[in-house]
């Protein structure tokens, strides 16, 4: 580890133990926060005793969707917009304001048209992902040189063949930022749905805990939830980091 | 057109379309040329006199606005030849590939079976003296020996007229010598025929079998000169004597249009 990582896991720690003792010194009521050590424990004895599974299962597996559907259309739209500069750049306006539309407004008009089951958490998992695809692989796209696509074309490459080979691995580290932003946008959007109206999911389980004052169940779920994020999001980081270490990056 | 040309050029002209309505900028041409199979042959001219769209309009990744570009006695038209290889200026190495893999991107396409494959990527990547960094990344790389990683990939492919468009332009010159002594070693070996592109009068004087000197856009012959050095040759043919001459023949040539390309045509000393 780095010194800076070391530093950072330090300010980390520092925070969790500073909650741990307001906690313990009452400082932060029992009704309102757990202290971070029974946090954990339950969390155990959730993921121990399987309560929550059915749960954990829905909401990741359609996030793993949602991320799945922004991965695969956002990069086949920003190659599909890359090889078109008029439709980019009658898109590029509504791509750089998308973030500013509230895309959970969007909801209600998705339970009408898909009704309450998983597709329109999907759709809202996805809506919010794939942009995030689309602009960062422009961007790596854009950096691929001119050179690179002779070469492809000497090597008789066609047009697919050129952005498979050539384009995407040039842009990969680029694609790979709009993954990391992905995975957080697309959990983001399932757990934010489950919330608002659902029939299951962890986001679901959280809402209903929250309601009924159940700590021992929304903390570790947020826990949770906060450890598959960042866990994905340090693999993706370190894969992003191998790439650029290739390239003297 | 001579009977027999390897590559074969007929009024080949470029005219680039304007950006708005008017005139577009007739970057080159014509050009006639033929070159003989087996031949080094190598251009000079001043910048942005077509040098560089002369070459891609022969490999086939421009097309001409006239004229004809023949390869082997086939028309090149629209598409990239087969037995054509390019090293360009920049840095063409894919820098996600290492050595080893950016030399077999080469022969992705090829029948060849895999042992076949794997001994002749060896081979080249030996030849170019890069055996001790086959795994090695581009990035770990100098930039001379990057350039003899996208001249490995373009010789893994046993082509048969290589295309140089200055390939030693961003190396120092005792690089840039060394450099010389390889790909004409390479050439020697492959039986290929060579077109450079160079803005080096030094560096076409020592390498070429003949060479042409472009005038000042649009790029057209002014002058073609004949070596006549030994096909055995090395960087040292700088040393004899009818060097100088050669690379005085050319320079007196090129004067006036690199004077013409700043704005400064007709004057004397």
């Amino acid at each position: 580890m780095t010194r800076l990582g070391l530093y950072r896991a330090l300010v980390v720690v520092a925070a969790v133990l500073l909650l741990e003792a307001l906690c313990l010194a009452g400082v932060i009521d029992r009704i309102t926060m757990q202290p971070p050590h029974r946090i954990l424990r339950d969390l155990a004895v959730i993921l121990w005793s399987g309560s929550q599974n059915a749960a954990i299962a829905k909401t990741l597996t359609n996030a793993s969707i949602a991320l799945g559907l922004a991965l695969v259309i956002g990069v086949a739209t920003a190659v599909v917009l890359h090889g078109y500069r008029a439709l980019r750049e009658t898109l590029d306006p509504l791509f750089a304001t998308y973030y500013a539309v509230p895309v959970f407004a969007f909801y209600p008009l998705l339970i009408v048209l898909f009704g309450l089951g998983d597709t329109p958490q999907i759709g809202i998992g996805f809506m919010l992902g794939v942009v995030a695809v689309i602009v960062n692989t422009l961007n790596g796209l854009d950096r691929v040189p001119r050179v690179l696509r002779k070469a492809a074309r000497i090597e008789r490459l066609g047009t697919l063949e050129t952005a498979l080979r050539v384009d995407l691995p040039y842009a990969a580290p680029y694609v790979l930022t709009g993954a990391k932003f992905a995975v957080a946008y697309s959990l983001i959007g399932i757990i934010g749905a489950e919330f608002i109206m659902s029939r299951g999911g962890m986001g679901y389980e959280i809402s209903f805990a929250y309601n009924n004052f159940d700590n021992a169940v929304m903390y570790p779920l947020i826990v949770l939830i906060l450890t598959v994020s960042i866990a994905i999001n340090t693999a993706l980081s370190f894969w992003e980091r191998v790439l650029l270490a290739r390239r003297g990056l | 057109m001579v009977s027999g040309a390897h590559v074969s050029l007929r009024g080949i002209t470029k005219i680039f379309p304007a950006a708005k309505a008017g005139e577009g900028l007739h970057a080159l041409g014509p050009v006639d040329l033929d070159l003989a199979k087996g031949e080094f042959f190598a251009v000079v001219g001043p910048s942005g006199c077509g040098k560089s769209t002369l070459l891609e309009v022969i490999a086939g990744l421009t097309s001409p606005s006239a004229g004809t570009v023949e390869f082997e006695g086939r028309r090149i038209a629209g598409d990239i030849p087969d037995g054509i290889g390019v090293v360009f200026q920049e840095d063409a190495c894919f820098p996600w590939l290492s050595v080893e893999d950016n030399v077999a991107f080469g022969l992705r396409k090829s029948s060849l079976e895999a042992a076949e494959r794997r001994r002749r990527v060896h081979d080249v990547i030996g030849l170019m003296g890069l055996g001790d960094f086959a795994a090695s990344y581009p990035a770990q790389l100098s930039g001379g020996m990057r350039q003899r990683v996208c001249i490995a990939r373009t010789l893994v492919r046993q082509p048969r007229l290589i295309l140089l468009d200055e390939p030693f332009g961003a190396l120092d010159q005792q690089t840039r010598l060394l450099m010389g002594d390889e790909v004409l070693r390479l050439w020697r070996q492959t039986g290929a025929t060579v077109f450079l592109i160079t803005h080096a009068l030094d560096e076409a004087a020592m390498l070429a079998d003949r060479i042409a000197v472009m005038s000042a856009r649009p790029g057209a012959l002014l002058d073609i000169v004949e070596t006549r050095w030994p096909r055995e040759r090395d960087s040292r043919v700088v040393e004899r004597p009818e060097f100088g001459g050669i690379t005085a023949r050319l320079w007196k040539t090129l004067r006036e249009e690199s004077l013409k390309t700043i704005g400064r045509a007709g004057e004397g000393p």
